[in-house]
């Protein structure tokens, strides 16, 4: 299930498709172990874990992603250039040691993803939020690399 | 006892459409853990999306039924440009054992997981009848 933008760019040869970036996400780095990258997320074709959402704005672009049960402080995000690095872990609940598992379908363990945006974006401007299980993370790009209107005078 | 205690009713499938939903957004069978001590069961849902005022947990003749309702969140000023997964519901049907003290079961979300914990009913002590002599 993967929504690709519909662009009418990318139908024109002299204009680069400004999402192509995006379609890297395919060739994005998983270095995600195996206890949580066992089976896929309900209903969707599998990839990375965490699965992501992303979601484009005029000069940024937000990140969501699905991570019950982490909590905040075990969740890192770190940015570099145009590569988004999310890692964190999830503990197997304690139990005592007469307790039994009926079953266990939650995953736990380490993950650590890295995502190719589509444009280079500004460290010092990223903002994240842990909701009810899902991280949300805003990035903008910066003012330098943003693109300029260029006017087009009457002769 | 181990499957008697809590076992599932519901189909392997991994997406529980139960018929048409009336809302056109799909209904998940959420991961669920099953951890059963000495004391009761701890059932533990992931259920990201979902808050504390989302849950809606029914009882009736010893089938628990869970269901999670997921707000639509999307990010103001932007559009969804790829996706990997769709919000939806969510929704499991557990059936309970005699032994679990149906008074007695508490629930509570935390960072988009259900917690259920469900006491065991203090065990019967054994009736004995004494026989008189006629």
């Amino acid at each position: 299930m993967l929504l690709y933008p519909t662009s009418a760019f990318a139908r024109d040869p002299f204009f680069r498709d400004p999402f192509a970036a995006l379609r890297r996400l395919h060739d994005e780095i998983d270095r995600g172990f195996a206890p949580l990258t066992t089976g896929s997320a309900p209903g969707h074709a599998p990839a990375g874990f965490p699965a992501v959402n992303m979601w484009q704005g005029e000069h940024s672009i937000a990140l969501t992603a699905e991570l019950p049960g982490f909590k905040a402080e075990d969740i890192d995000i770190s940015v570099k250039d145009d590569t988004l690095t999310i890692s964190g872990q999830r503990s197997s609940p304690e139990v005592g040691e007469k307790a039994v598992w009926h079953l266990r379908e939650r995953p736990f363990g380490r993950f650590a993803r890295s995502i190719g945006l589509p444009f280079r974006v500004d460290a010092e401007k990223v903002n994240a939020r842990f909701v009810n299980g899902v991280l949300e993370i805003e990035l903008s790009r910066p003012e330098e690399d943003r693109p300029r209107r260029i006017e087009v005078k009457s002769a | 006892m181990t499957q008697d205690m809590v076992h599932r009713t519901q189909g392997d499938g991994e997406v529980a459409m139960a018929g048409q939903t009336t809302r056109g957004r799909p209904v998940y069978r959420p991961w669920t853990d099953i951890c059963e001590t000495e004391n009761g069961v701890v059932i533990a849902v992931d259920m990201p999306g979902v808050g504390t005022d989302d849950v809606d947990i029914t009882l009736e003749k010893r089938v628990l039924t869970i269901r999670g309702r997921r707000q639509a969140r999307q990010p103001e000023g932007y559009r969804l440009a790829y996706a990997e997964y769709r919000e939806g519901d969510y929704e499991r049907v557990f059936s309970l054992s005699d032994e679990i003290d149906e008074a007695g079961i508490k629930a509570a979300v935390v960072s988009g997981v259900l917690m259920l914990e469900l006491p065991k009913v203090e065990p019967a002590k054994p009736k004995r009848i004494e026989v008189k002599a006629a």
